[in-house]
């Protein structure tokens, strides 16, 4: 199973397995990290599971569709050249490994 | 055991969605239809449906095959009639649906939200102090209808005169989407005029520079649209943007006043408000019904599908599948229903849903500052709609804090 590590504003890490397929927002809100809100659910329409995909993986991960371009200039917090949304982002096995920072605020 | 529908497979299962004592309480028919199988065939209206959670996921996920270009009512426009112009969005597929959904999320998106916050919040705040003042309220004329009525016009740019026609358009849209029934034909008495002012309101003559039909038109001016869609783009606020949230309002108002212990729970804790009117959406979803149609031969979970088959799916039932959600009946504020089907999924999950999640977070913030219990004076009678859970009036006794 693929091991993501997410990092929170506050400087706490949390690893967590992901089972390969599953989007990170999900696996992230299930096991209750907080700072990924995920209010609609997965369909990205709200930017509340926005990330900072550390540099050395971004060219690792499928570019965002149009659709999360355009949530992308949504963001509570700041747009980085790392920001993602996490419901977009199914964690397979190539990403074993990943690191994403969460950003100080979703709403 | 039912029946299964001879060629297919799914259980026949002989119910009517549109009677009127299921429109009252649809919840055994949401049982039966989830408990009889993923996908079930009604011969009433010769249509398929499905009641679980991950078969409704997976139906709005799939529009490729599930298209909305044939209506997502009753009606399979691809044989018969609409009865308005078809939506550029609600009634749209790729690749049409992608250039017009862009220029609705990016009007309604969460940035937006940002910007209206604090004129959506003083006009909340001003509301339910008015409330309390009165102390016994009808839930719906005296606060769910006027508050949506006021801000989301507003922020629109409509004028103050003749909204009630908002009200009455809103009716006969969602009552379109099931059979041409008495409902239907009530609310259809008036259609025409009522139709006249919508589309005269979508003019951009009736429309304040800057507010969000403003901007469709501004999108037309880029060159993203032609100035001939935008007013049909500007219809989808004015038919989806009130009804639903006036609704989705009046439901929660209903959820919190029928779980008392909720309330105080909100009461202590005015920053569950968010949640508090999220699980209400999931309890009594707002739009309990949308239709796709197949666009081919097609299966779901292992049911072969016709092309042209209509597939009802219930986002309602969806929200109380116990396959998904443990004690489904069970009003929880601090449940966090993310996942549920109150506005849908996939390409055409409702693009308005961060205003209406504002309008509701406002609402029972600002209720639950300055009321300490709410008491049910009369029980809710509802109005009837083919696709809307609406109540019609509900009288409140309110607390001061």
């Amino acid at each position: 199973m693929p091991t993501v590590h997410l990092i929170t504003h506050e400087g706490r890490q949390h690893t967590l397995d992901v089972p390969a397929g599953t989007p990170l927002m999900q696996a992230a809100t299930a096991a209750g990290v907080p700072g990924i809100v995920g209010e609609c659910g997965g369909s990205a329409m709200c930017a509340t599971c926005h990330v900072y995909v550390d540099e050395a993986w971004l060219d690792r991960l499928p570019a965002p569709l149009a659709n999360e371009q355009e949530m992308l200039e949504c963001t509570a917090s700041e747009r980085r050249a790392g920001s993602r949304l996490s419901c977009q982002l199914r964690i397979e096995p190539a990403l074993d490994g990943l690191v994403v920072r969460l950003p100080e605020r979703q709403q | 055991m039912n029946a299964t529908n001879a060629g297919t497979g799914a259980p026949v299962v002989d119910v009517d969605p549109y009677a009127h004592e299921t429109l009252l309480d649809p919840y055994p028919m949401h049982e039966r239809l989830r408990e009889a199988g993923p996908v079930v065939y009604i011969p009433k209206y010769g249509i398929y449906a499905v009641a679980r959670h991950e078969q409704v996921v997976s139906v709005f996920a799939n529009h490729a095959v599930w298209i909305s270009s044939a209506g997502v009512g009753l009606t399979n426009f691809r044989t018969e009639k609409p009865f308005r112009p078809p939506s550029l969005i609600l009634e749209a597929d790729p690749p049409q649906h992608t250039q017009t959904r862009a220029i609705l999320s990016r009007i309604l998106s969460p940035k937006t939200v940002m910007t209206i916050r604090a004129e959506f919040q003083r006009v909340a705040e001003e509301m339910v102090e008015r409330c309390v003042q009165i102390g016994e309220i009808d839930a719906i004329a005296d606060l769910a209808q006027i508050y949506p009525l006021k801000v989301f016009p507003d922020a629109v740019g409509l004028g103050e005169e003749g909204r009630e026609n908002l009200l009455a358009y809103g009716d006969l849209v969602f009552n379109a989407m099931g059979p041409r029934n008495e409902l239907l034909a009530k609310s259809a008495a008036r259609a025409a005029e009522v139709t006249d002012w919508i589309m005269a309101h979508c003019q951009r003559s009736a429309l304040r520079p800057g507010g969000f039909g403003d901007q469709i038109y501004q999108a037309a001016d880029n060159g993203e649209i032609t100035h001939e869609q935008a007013p049909m783009l500007v219809r989808s606020f004015l038919s989806a943007g009130v009804d639903t949230t006036i609704n989705g309002l009046g439901n929660a108002l209903y959820s919190l006043a029928a779980h008392p212990t909720e309330y105080a729970r909100l009461h202590a804790d005015p920053s569950l408000a968010r949640g508090a009117f999220e699980e209400a959406l999931r309890f009594e979803s707002t739009a309990q019904t949308f239709f796709r149609t197949a666009v081919c031969d097609t299966e779901l979970a292992g049911v072969p599908i016709p092309e042209n088959s209509k597939m009802l799916c219930l986002m309602a039932a969806a929200n109380r599948d116990p396959r998904k959600w443990p004690e489904p009946d069970r009003y929880d504020i601090l449940r966090r229903p993310a996942g549920h089907q109150a506005f849908g999924s996939g390409i055409h999950g409702c693009v308005g849903q961060v205003i209406a999640r504002l309008e509701g977070e406002l609402v029972l913030t600002a209720l639950a500052q300055r009321v300490k219990a709410i008491e049910i004076l009369t029980p809710p009678t509802r109005r009837l709609n083919n696709t809307l859970r609406a109540i019609d009036t509900m009288r409140l006794r309110l607390i001061p804090a």
